[in-house]
């Protein structure tokens, strides 16, 4: 069982799904010499350039081509260097990927999918460092992955390559050195599937992406201090394991939704919103950035981000 | 009969149906039945004939807002067609998508698109798919001259080139995008001299001379299938109607349209196969039998069920699936 990153994690899941079908390719910017971050290293050479596909710095066509590929029935990943580009490609995912199956009766399915490196990255400013995730969340049509761990990035490639459906996977960008165990043999994840990272009855604790860890270092600190919390790794957005969630709120009464993107009209409001419809009375509270593009010097990124110390606070205050 | 009339007048029967096809269809809208808009491709009929004469039913068509002739021509099923701009059960695509998203996957019609120049990256796409597959399949992207000022154009032919991919790009140009002349808002010398300067070699052609149509596109056809790369067809036509079913067109000069009303590209075929000695009652026949077929369907689509509200949450993933 290799001990590796999450980049390697995801090129590992990759590289073995590419060789049980023939039909799965890969497009995107720079990715024959290795991608961005070293997710398709030794692609070229293992598959040639008709699998691995460096291509322009033309995200529409990225995207659409990897659609229209889809069509005639090739499994391609489409690879958008990183989450922000993917705004010069929303017709093709959102008028095209996301309709397609529905709005033609069912006669196409595109198995496609979208790889968006997301999140903060430590001083990339506005540009470059965002969490959109909420929003594809409301876009009907397609499944919304933000894993946080090695095992659970290379699971959820291998399913997000198997499916009929388009699968948009948010890579956590400033978590590609963490490092895990990831099986030899890569099996598949299931969507809408939490991960109970920690058992408790004081509160619910949900989180996903970058700000998994974050609660995870929250709650260990919360333990040494006696209180116990139930933390989740959502790990799929859409759909996401409200049953989960709900499971554990009637048993705490008590909700702390904590993720890296801006609180207003982010995911922790839908939520925080099913919980308050199923379980009337639970106490709920969302920790996400504030209402600010992300800034570039690190005593400003540093002023406004989700940090262990926040979560903890948030989670005494809710117990006071 | 000469074997060329008999291709002629195989396009002229292919005319004759889009143009019934859409007739009848505004005639349903203007009564009520057909919900939505329609965006007809009345006075362009010869360039979907003409172009998709030359297509195997295992090549792919994309197509646009303004796509009803381009997919029966590529053989999509007119009663489904019908029945889907009835929104009906039944129809290509159950009712979801309606006159703007009509697709036929099963004579290769990958669908007409709601956003201008949205097909263009998708049939790049699916050509680059068949090659990886190594199909000898090529692509057809049909497009309006509005399509060219959007980024995907550019994109697209760019991707198709350097790849060398297997696709027929077709610029539908009836000088208009929706309400404004697109000479009016489009710089340089136009989509052939765009293509080829972006390593597409370009022909143009009377988009209202079937026949002419046919000719050049069996050329283009015939080296984009031997691995000669792209190519795109510039086609000028003229929309005898208004932007959309709802649009009487009103606002053009009435010389204009009167001038390409002499230029209708089902009389001017007509005229050349009564040239070739196809007698009048021959072509009248094609006319009235597109008439009496088309009619039909309106009836039949008119009477047919609405689908099943159920069906409305079918073919999604749901809401938390």
């Amino acid at each position: 069982m290799p001990h590796v990153t999450l980049a390697e994690a995801t090129r590992l899941a990759v590289l073995q799904e590419m060789r049980r079908d023939p039909r799965i390719w890969v497009l995107g910017e720079d990715v024959a010499r290795g991608g961005l971050f070293g997710q398709y290293r030794g692609f070229l050479e293992e598959f040639g350039p008709r699998r691995i596909v460096s291509t322009p710095i033309s995200e529409s066509t990225i995207m659409g081509a990897g659609l229209g590929a889809a069509l005639v029935g090739t499994r391609p990943i489409i690879e958008m260097r990183i989450f922000d580009f993917v705004m010069c490609a929303m017709d093709e995912l959102v008028n095209q990927i996301a309709k397609i199956r529905y709005m033609f009766g069912g006669q196409a399915r595109p198995a496609v999918v979208v790889r968006m490196p997301h999140g903060i990255w430590r001083n990339s400013a506005a540009q470059h460092s965002q969490m959109l995730e909420g929003w594809f969340a409301h876009l009907p049509g397609v499944i919304v992955c933000c894993p946080s761990t090695p095992a659970d990035a290379a699971a959820t490639m291998v399913s997000a390559i198997r499916s009929d459906d388009p699968v948009l996977v948010f890579d956590p960008k400033n978590l590609w050195g963490a490092t895990g165990d990831v099986p030899d043999e890569i099996a598949p994840l299931e969507f809408g599937r939490a991960r109970h990272l920690r058992h408790g009855d004081a509160l619910t604790m949900v989180s996903w992406s970058a700000c998994a860890p974050l609660a995870e270092e929250a709650a260990d600190a919360l333990a040494a201090q006696g209180i116990r919390v139930d933390l989740l790794d959502l790990r799929t957005l859409a759909p996401w394991d409200e049953e989960a969630v709900a499971a554990s709120v009637a048993r705490t009464g008590r909700l702390l939704v904590a993720h890296e993107a801006v609180v207003t009209a982010g995911f922790g409001a839908e939520v925080v919103a099913r919980m308050a419809e199923r379980l009337p009375g639970t106490r709920a509270r969302r920790l996400g950035f504030p209402k600010v593009p992300v800034p570039f010097a690190p005593p400003l990124e540093d002023a406004l981000k989700v940090t262990p110390a926040r979560i903890i606070a948030a989670a005494r205050e809710m117990l006071a | 009969m000469a074997t060329n009339s008999a291709r002629l007048l195989a396009l002229l029967s292919t005319m004759q149906r889009i143009r019934a096809f859409e007739e009848t269809a505004m005639a349903g809208h203007a009564a009520g039945e057909v919900p939505g808009p329609l965006h007809p491709s009345i006075g362009q009929e010869a360039v979907a004939a003409g172009v998709c004469a030359n297509l195997r039913v295992d090549d792919r068509l994309t197509s646009n807002h303004r796509g009803h002739g381009h997919a029966l021509a590529k053989g999509a099923d007119a009663a489904r067609m019908m029945l889907e701009l009835y929104g009906r059960a039944g129809g290509s695509c159950g009712g979801k998508g309606g006159s703007m998203h009509i697709a036929d996957f099963s004579v290769g019609m990958l669908g007409a698109n709601g956003v201008v120049s949205g097909g263009i990256p998708i049939a790049v796409g699916a050509a680059q798919g068949l090659q990886l597959l190594g199909s000898d399949a090529i692509v057809c992207c049909m497009f309006g001259d509005g399509a060219i000022n959007r980024g995907p154009f550019l994109e697209g032919l760019n991707w198709a080139a350097l790849y060398r991919l297997p696709v027929l790009f077709v610029c539908e140009d009836n000088g208009v995008a929706a309400f404004t002349a697109t000479a009016s808002v489009t710089a340089g010398p136009g989509v052939a001299a765009r293509a080829e300067s972006l390593g597409v070699p370009a022909v143009a052609v009377d988009g209202n001379d079937a026949a002419a149509v046919d000719a050049a596109t069996a050329a283009l056809v015939a080296t984009i299938r031997a691995g000669g790369g792209p190519r795109l067809l510039h086609a000028r036509t003229y929309r005898l109607t208004g932007h959309t079913s709802t649009d009487a067109a009103t606002w053009r000069a009435t010389d204009e349209v009167a001038a390409a009303r002499e230029n209708d590209p089902i009389a001017r075929l007509e005229s050349v196969l009564r040239a070739e000695g196809v007698a009048q009652p021959a072509l009248d026949a094609l006319r009235d039998d597109a008439l009496r077929e088309m009619s039909a369907l309106r009836a039949h689509a008119n009477a047919a069920p609405w689908p099943d509200p159920a069906s409305a949450f079918a073919d999604v993933i749901g809401e938390n699936a």
